[in-house]
């Protein structure tokens, strides 16, 4: 057992403001003093640690010191055998864990509704993705998780599959049967990969979803500045007991800067503390939160906050009662339209909308006040802005039909078509709202009618769609195949 | 002992008072409550430090926001208080034998405790059989009111501590749909003068009238509020503040009061002309 009051990097960082160490290393503004405009916005606090590695801080690429110590009381803290400080955001975690994981033309299992992320680490790597369509839920308009029964016959069909990787839990905080799927993917060779991206709490609250770790999964990402109160940007990356976490090591070298944020890093060592030690506290008050609003929002009636109701003993497992999804299009309204008239009118800005949800980010850094505030402003909304439902579009997750892997496509040589003449080909970008990032189309999938206007919808209920190299969306990028 | 409490009323202007003790100083869920004891204001109460009101000058506020749209609408019966954990403004409503409730919600208990334990001269106004008590936060009390009453007072602490809630947009539209169609609103409106104070008061007049098409702002003077100039706002679906104001019905009444009058009620619509500009900005 160690000691989770500790947490060395942090303390080697206060130690070096005390010690007044003369700098001749980068970075050159030298302690803030070299960029007086920025230390005066960020404080003087924050310019002193933003410093380079060094003896006593020792080195991210290579940890034998104070970050070390720090990885392994983070380790312990997630039950995990190895953790790993990560600088490029929880996108760098899930990246390194994949290419750690399969290599060009394996197959790696995957829900189709995964962040962007995963399938860009397969346009690196060249793995092939073996999708599994997750189920939904049509009434809320939301992909849900993976049913067993489709795990065990996408093994049967794809024996030599090497990796799956599952959500746990989604944007939404739904959660698939994390504990059945590991053992049947372990039972056939395969290694789990688990993206908790929103589910850091897992490993500290009370009865909340089992984690990653607490399963026997092999990896997981986990985005410590959602849930877990560190700096944005930084993220962990977990590794079970049968990985060779040295290789892993290598992977991250193999993207990630040399030159780490020591100010990610000490907010992720500072904030492991703080969820060893009082985490349990924490999660309670943010599901207390949250169940307050969720019951608060369905007195009004039109709004549907769903919870546990949901859980379906499948696709549906678990819900994760933290989060705050709400469903407005029983109020005649899209999610972003709800998202836009709370930001421009009642100047509350929410994590995201999408066609037919929006997602309040409830958190311990939240006020009873601001909750009233945003359960107020929903009441309003619903008063002044009600519509008719009819013209909504009623489901929002379209199966995609995939002609070739991301890589091919990505690499394939393409020919840039307006929008509305790409029915038939094969797309060769991303095309998503974001957030939440899910992909509506990925590189190497055919492009029909229905993703068509799902687009144009989406992009005229005032979404922000990203992913083509044709920044207005007016073209898409098609492998050329004449 | 020479001590003295001082409230910033701006970052460099002070107001400086005597103190001759402390009666009461305690923290609550929601704030710091002090009750001190001087000579020339007899007993204050602060929250957060900010002078709420004192013994002395109180009845200018209590008035002004009481008599003004008891003075347009006779036949208010309804009535609901945010905030007024001192017992003032029920202390004024409860001269109206024509009212029939007044529902008075008030976030922190431990005010109107210690305002009945040290401040008898509002918090009498508890004791009127009409008023309900109830402590709750005031957006989430009238979110849920729709249709119901005659008039809603918002006697709210400045922006910055606990009432920063009842100058948002959701609480006046809330406030909107909890009226009748005959409803009048009225706010504690914050000051024009200081920088910061002026900025609140803009926020709250430009959030209050995306819910109210008819809203109007009146001044009063009060002695230890900062600048001593002090507005508010009424806001109705319906009522003009100085068309309808029904001046010989009011003087039938014969109700004592030591700052209102009707003459003073359609002076106080008038204002000065930065605080006109300042308004018209809003709108």
């Amino acid at each position: 057992m160690l000691d989770q009051k500790k947490a060395p990097l942090f303390e080697a960082l206060q130690k070096l403001k005390y010690d007044n160490v003369v700098p001749f290393d980068v970075p050159g503004h030298k302690r803030g003093k070299g960029s007086p405009e920025l230390t005066n916005f960020l404080g003087e606090k924050c310019m002193e640690i933003d410093v380079n590695s060094m003896k006593p801080l020792d080195n991210l690429c290579h940890p034998v010191s104070v970050i070390k110590d720090s990885h392994e009381l983070a380790a312990e803290a997630f039950g995990a055998a190895h953790a790993f400080f990560m600088t490029n955001g929880t996108t760098s975690s899930v990246q390194s864990m994949i290419l750690a994981s399969v290599k060009p033309d394996d197959e790696i299992i995957l829900p189709r509704n995964v962040h962007q992320s995963v399938i860009n680490a397969l346009v690196i790597c060249g793995a092939i993705p073996v999708y599994i369509n997750p189920q939904t839920d049509k009434r809320l308009g939301i992909a849900l998780g993976m049913s067993v029964k489709d795990v065990i016959d996408t093994i049967k069909a794809h024996p030599k599959a090497k990796a799956i990787l599952i959500n746990n839990p989604t944007y939404y905080g739904i959660c698939s049967n994390l504990r059945e799927i590991t053992k049947i993917a372990h039972a056939n060779g395969i290694k789990v990969l688990v993206d908790e991206a929103h589910g850091t709490h897992f490993y500290f609250g009370k009865d909340l979803p089992p984690s990653a770790m607490s399963v026997g999964a092999d990896m997981a990402a986990v985005s410590m500045h959602k849930s877990g109160g560190s700096l944005t940007q930084s993220s962990i990356l977990l590794c079970g007991e049968n990985v060779n976490a040295n290789y892993v090591r290598q992977i991250i070298n193999l993207t990630q800067t040399t030159s780490n944020s020591y100010l990610l890093m000490g907010s992720l060592d500072v904030s492991r503390r703080n969820l060893a030690l009082n985490g349990v506290e924490i999660f309670e008050k943010v599901k207390a939160f949250s169940n307050y609003a969720r019951e608060e929002i369905n007195e009004i009636g039109g709004y549907y906050a769903y919870a546990k109701e949901l859980i379906n003993g499948d696709s549906i497992f678990d819900f994760d009662t933290t989060k705050l999804s709400v469903n407005t299009l029983d109020i005649g309204l899209a999610g972003i339209e709800v998202y836009d008239i709370l930001r421009d009118e009642y100047n509350i800005q929410i994590e995201f909308g999408d066609l037919g949800n929006i997602l309040a980010y409830v958190s311990v850094g939240d006020k009873n006040k601001n909750i009233e505030r945003l359960i107020s402003a929903l009441y309003e909304i619903k008063r002044i802005y009600k519509k008719s439902k009819t013209g909504m579009l009623d489901s929002e997750y379209i199966s995609p039909q995939v002609f070739c892997s991301p890589k091919e496509a990505f690499y394939a040589e393409k020919k840039s078509v307006p929008i509305a003449e790409t029915i038939g080909e094969v797309c060769s970008e991303f095309v998503m709202c974001y957030p939440p990032g899910i992909p509506i189309l990925a590189p190497g999938e055919l492009i029909t009618k229905e993703l068509i206007e799902y687009i144009t919808y989406a992009k005229d209920k005032g979404c922000v769609i990203t992913g083509p190299e044709c920044m207005d969306i007016s073209r898409l990028n098609v492998i050329r195949r004449d | 002992m020479d001590l003295w409490f001082s409230e910033f009323h701006s970052k460099t202007v002070k107001l400086s008072i005597k103190v001759e003790t402390q009666l009461y100083n305690e923290s609550s869920n929601y704030q710091d409550i002090a009750v001190l004891k001087t000579k020339e204001f007899g007993n204050i109460l602060t929250l957060d430090g900010v002078i709420m009101l004192t013994e002395r000058d109180e009845f200018i506020y209590h008035e002004m926001i009481t008599h003004i749209p008891m003075a347009v609408n006779q036949n208010i019966k309804k009535v609901l208080v945010i905030g007024a954990g001192d017992g003032g403004v029920a202390r004024e409503l409860s001269k109206y034998k024509t009212i029939e409730s007044i529902d008075i919600v008030e976030i922190d208990e431990q005010v109107v405790k210690v305002c009945k334990e040290f401040l008898p001269q509002t918090a009498i106004g508890f004791e009127d059989e009409r008023v309900n008590l109830i402590f709750k936060d005031g957006l989430k009390f009238v979110r849920k009111k729709d249709n119901e009453y005659d008039l809603i007072i918002v006697d709210s602490t400045d922006p910055s501590g606990p009432g920063e809630v009842l100058f948002t947009k959701e609480f006046y539209g809330n406030c909107y749909k909890a009226l009748k169609d005959d409803g009048i609103m009225i706010n504690q409106h914050e000051s024009p003068f200081y920088k910061e104070d002026a900025k609140a008061m803009n926020f709250a007049h430009k959030r209050i009238v995306q819910s109210f098409k008819m809203s109007r702002v009146y001044q009063a003077h009060i002695p230890t509020y900062p600048s001593g100039h002090w507005l508010f706002g009424f806001s109705s679906k319906k009522y003009h503040p100085i068309r309808d104001l029904k001046a010989k019905e009011w003087n039938d009444l014969k109700i004592k009061t030591n700052y209102y009058n009707t003459n003073l009620h359609v002076g106080s619509f008038y204002l000065p002309t930065y605080v006109e500009e300042m308004l018209k900005d809003n709108e």
